[in-house]
């Protein structure tokens, strides 16, 4: 496989999750979307390792880092998404409109 | 105590000021006192008038009062006041406070029960102040200050009954007749001030001595003085006011138009003797007017209804008497008629009084028989009629003896004299005659008349006794008689005429009898002559329409004039004001328009504006994160066609210059 392959897989990802961000109502659904793009950057770190330099653990290193974040940020958006859901009694994005003027 | 003289006009004024301004309240004290204070100003004028008898020349107490530098050409000008006690001022105080207080007492009866009692007292003391203040005051300046205090208390004591239209209507005319003569009095003393420089009496009798104040000048002047007695002295042809001046109460009309105001002319003339004396004219004018006023008035009194208005009549004619003396050189007869005519004509303003009070009415028509009821009246007004009408030996048959004789000269005044004297004689007894002979015409009013309390009659039999005595002063056989004292022993001395005494009291008998004829045996009935001559009658019932003439000549051109300056008031001043008005309304409506739409309008547009762009721009701020993220997203791919290299620009920006 070369790395045009990753690359176009990653980027493919990358476009699914952010698509998911676009459309998806659900919060929930929308965390998985980022989820998935999260992994798409972590795919693109290890493939560009892997092909530019081989020796080195600097892309996998910073891919551990992102899925722990990752992680930390799930749960914060998670608790975020549970206390709308209490104050509004749904978390479809598109009503939480608090936000607005 | 002649040269306390000063405290004699004092006392009144004194009164006046305490009734003023402390007794107003307490009716019976304001009367004690101004009465009182009378009696001592009688007391000391009649000590000063024996004193002045036996003087050898007269007193004179100057001090400057207004001294001023130089003011325009003059090296400046001092004013002097003083009080001078010479013959003439020494009889005038004696016989105005003799009257004076008569009134007063006189009236303490007939005013009795009056709403506004002590306010009469105490106008009745600040009058006589006034009098004998103009009397007494030994310069022009100084006289003409209280002659119009004079003029003013006569206005206050005319329109006493003020709330009563004809008193208030009869006051008014009189101050402003009097006024009107005062201002041609005002105009003399410029004359006599800026030729002679002075208003000291002597000083001014010595300009006319040496010749500085003569010619014509001085005969102008003259005549403008005589503008002011005129008026007071209610002469031809402003004698219009003094029978209106009836209006006012009895008491009033004996005290101003008997012995005080109206003889304030006559003091005037006779005070500028000298000044008439040099100048011909002059004088001939002062005895012309006297005359024509004497026989004018006397023949309007002739066929007048109300009492008071005959006595008006009267007065007005003896005025004129005492004015044609005078005119005639004769200081003397003018000023011993001016003397014994105080008594006898308050004694029959006080009887006409008393009559008035007892019937309350002034019609004569309405009286008649009064002599059975009121005895001390009826005898006290036969003496003052007696004597009024010249019989011998009565006071106004010396004093009037004198004025015939200075006549005697001049065919005219002489007649004229006489047609007076014959008047007088017989409108004084138609009056008697309709008043207490005869049977009484109203029957209600007759059987309520009562003879009046002793407090009225006392003052009449004062006055009788004087009116009986106090020509014999002036006997003409008297080498140191009236004569001799009036003109401080300088002649003017001349042979008693039996042939003119006689004539004078014929004609005033005459004039009796005629009265008798008509008014008491009914022999030719008044009414029938009064109908053979009706125009004549007609002319003399209304006064010659001299109120008529003055209406028209004067009154209505002056309401014709108020009425143009009133409407040029009102179209021309009152518009240009309210055009101002309208002007500055425009102006402010202008700057209102412009304000409320130019200013305003900037300020609230630039509000409205830039609420316009918030509002257009708030909906870029939806709300939905979504929303923003895709706008994220969208403006990366933008970069990513368009092919920016951020970073390489980010670099570049801050990349340190080689």
């Amino acid at each position: 496989m070369t790395l045009y392959q990753y690359l176009a897989l990653a980027t493919l990802v990358f476009c699914i999750g952010l698509f998911g961000v676009l459309t998806r109502r659900n919060a929930v659904a929308v965390l998985i979307a980022i989820e998935l793009m999260f992994n798409s950057v972590n795919l693109l770190l290890v493939a560009f390792t892997r092909y530019i330099s081989p020796d080195g653990l600097v892309g996998q290193l910073f891919a551990v880092f992102i899925i722990v974040i990752a992680a930390a940020e799930t749960t914060v958006g998670m608790a975020i998404v549970l206390l709308v859901y209490r104050g509004f009694r749904g978390i479809q994005v598109d009503r939480i409109g608090f936000l607005k003027w | 105590m002649s040269q306390y003289a000063y405290l004699v006009p004092f006392w009144p004024l004194l009164g006046f000021l305490i009734i003023a301004f402390w007794a107003n309240r307490h009716h019976q004290f304001a009367a004690k006192l101004a009465t009182t204070m009378i009696g001592i100003s009688w007391v000391m004028s009649l000590v000063i008038l024996w004193e002045t008898l036996h003087a050898e020349q007269p007193l004179e107490m100057t001090f400057t009062w207004m001294a001023l530098p130089s003011m325009l050409t003059k090296a400046g000008w001092t004013l002097s006041m003083g009080v001078l006690v010479d013959p003439l001022s020494a009889l005038m105080i004696s016989f105005v406070t003799t009257v004076s207080l008569m009134v007063h007492i006189f009236s303490l009866g007939y005013m009795h029960g009056e709403k506004y009692f002590s306010r009469f007292f105490e106008f009745l003391n600040l009058f006589t102040f006034s009098m004998l203040g103009l009397v007494l005051v030994n310069n022009y300046f100084g006289l003409f200050i209280f002659w119009e205090l004079v003029g003013l208390t006569s206005y206050l004591l005319i329109g006493f009954y003020y709330e009563k239209w004809t008193a208030s209507q009869a006051a008014k005319k009189a101050f402003i007749t009097t006024r009107t003569g005062d201002l041609g009095m005002a105009i003399g003393l410029l004359i006599m001030w800026t030729t002679a420089g002075t208003l000291q009496f002597n000083e001014v009798f010595a300009a006319v001595d040496s010749g500085v104040l003569s010619g014509t000048t001085l005969t102008v002047m003259a005549l403008f003085l005589f503008g002011g007695a005129v008026g007071k002295s209610a002469q031809f042809p402003l004698h219009v006011w003094l029978p209106d001046a009836m209006e006012g109460p009895t008491p009033v009309s004996a005290l101003i138009h008997a012995a005080t105001m109206v003889v304030a002319g006559v003091y005037l003339v006779a005070r500028s003797m000298p000044v008439y004396m040099a100048s011909e004219a002059a004088s001939m004018v002062v005895a012309s007017i006297g005359l024509i006023t004497a026989l004018m008035a006397g023949s309007i009194g002739l066929v007048q209804n109300d009492i008071k208005r005959v006595l008006a009549y009267s007065t007005v004619s003896q005025l004129g008497y005492m004015i044609m003396a005078l005119g005639l050189g004769s200081l003397f007869a003018g000023t011993f008629h001016m003397f014994t005519h105080a008594f006898f004509k308050a004694l029959l303003f006080l009887g006409s009084g008393s009559v008035i009070h007892a019937l309350h009415t002034n019609d004569i028509q309405e009286m008649g028989g009064l002599g059975r009821k009121m005895k001390i009246t009826f005898w006290t007004w036969v003496i003052a009629s007696l004597s009024i009408a010249g019989i011998p030996p009565l006071s106004g048959f010396w004093s009037k003896d004198e004025i015939v004789a200075t006549a005697a000269h001049h065919p005219v005044f002489l007649v004229g004299t006489l047609v007076v004297a014959f008047m007088t004689a017989f409108y004084m007894f138609r009056l008697t005659f309709l008043v207490f002979f005869g049977e009484p015409r109203d029957h209600h009013k007759y059987d309520h008349a009562h003879e009046s309390p002793l407090v009225m009659t006392g003052p009449l039999m004062f006055l009788a006794v004087l009116s009986v005595v106090a020509g014999f002063w002036g006997m003409p056989w008297l080498s140191h008689g009236f004569g001799h004292f009036i003109t401080s022993g300088q002649g003017e001395h001349h042979t008693p005429s039996i042939l003119l005494m006689a004539v004078a009291t014929l004609v005033a008998l005459c004039g009796i009898g005629l009265a008798y004829q008509m008014y008491y045996k009914k022999a030719w009935s008044p009414d029938a002559l009064a109908a053979r001559f009706q125009g004549l009658y007609r002319i003399l019932y209304n006064k010659y329409y001299f109120d008529e003439l003055y209406d028209v000549v004067f009154i209505r051109p002056y309401y014709v004039l108020c009425d143009l300056l009133w409407t040029f008031d009102m179209l021309v001043i009152d518009g240009l004001v309210n055009l101002a008005g309208w002007l500055g309304l425009a102006v402010a409506v202008m700057h209102n328009w412009f304000d409320k739409y130019i200013v305003d309008g900037l300020v609230n547009g630039s509000g409205y504006m830039f609420r316009g762009l918030g509002r257009s721009l708030r909906f870029v701020q939806s709300g939905r994160v979504q929303n923003y993220t895709f706008l994220v997203a969208f403006g990366l791919l933008l970069l990513v066609i368009v092919q920016i290299d951020l970073l390489t620009l980010l670099t570049r920006l801050f990349e340190s210059t080689p």
